[in-house]
């Protein structure tokens, strides 16, 4: 008489979720006959109804149960594998950065710049209580074993 | 009704209070007192002026040249 059908998405829809434990419609929305008259047996006392029926009653209302729903997945095996994979392939950007597009590294790396900084450091006593200086052997002139 | 909320809770506080005591404890034990008797250790034999006279031979004091 002039409505619309209402579609399927516009009616209150069955979820698995543990924060939704009554979900708003049954899982099973068109019953079978057998499934009628099973939902007329559930009207009685439920004793009379046997282990397979009440199960079928519960399959018909839900669709997993709380450890099925539960369920782990494999999928961190897929999340740590991309990640190592994308680790991995930056690093080859990386060498390919160090070989092909930087310049030389400042003169201050050299051997003979770096000894004669720690040498300094160690003449100004630098960190001398738990650093650098705690590590050097003052009176022989060597870094302690 | 069945107390789920509250069994989390009371796993996680009590969790929580020993993870926080536990790491300051250990780090207390670790790091703190290490460094309080490494401190003690070295200024007990510690001596200014030697150590000045050995920075000044050096020549790292601009102020004061080993001439």
């Amino acid at each position: 008489a002039g409505v619309v059908k209402a579609e399927d998405y516009t009616l209150p829809s069955y979820v698995d979720r543990r924060d939704v434990p009554l979900p708003e419609v049954a899982f099973v929305r068109d019953l079978s006959a057998q499934q009628k008259a099973l939902k007329e047996k559930e009207k009685a006392s439920w004793s009379a109804l046997t282990v397979e029926e009440k199960v079928e009653l519960y399959r018909m209302k839900f669709n997993e149960t709380y450890a099925e729903m539960n369920r782990g997945t494999n999928e961190w095996k897929t999340i740590l594998g991309a990640v190592f994979f994308f680790l991995g392939f930056t690093g080859l950007i990386l060498i390919w950065q160090k070989h092909f597009m930087y310049g030389p590294i400042p003169h201050t790396f050299s051997e003979e710049w770096l000894s004669a900084q720690t040498k300094r450091m160690l003449d100004m006593r630098v960190n001398p209580v738990q650093g650098i200086s705690a590590q050097w052997d003052f009176e022989n002139n060597e870094w302690k074993k | 009704m069945r107390g789920l909320l509250a069994r989390r809770m009371k796993f996680h506080l009590l969790g929580a209070f020993l993870v926080s005591m536990g790491s300051a404890t250990l780090y207390k034990f670790v790091v703190a007192e290490p460094r309080k008797r490494a401190y003690a250790r070295f200024y007990k034999s510690y001596d200014p002026m030697k150590d000045f006279q050995a920075m000044k031979a050096a020549g790292v004091l601009e102020c004061a040249p080993p001439k």
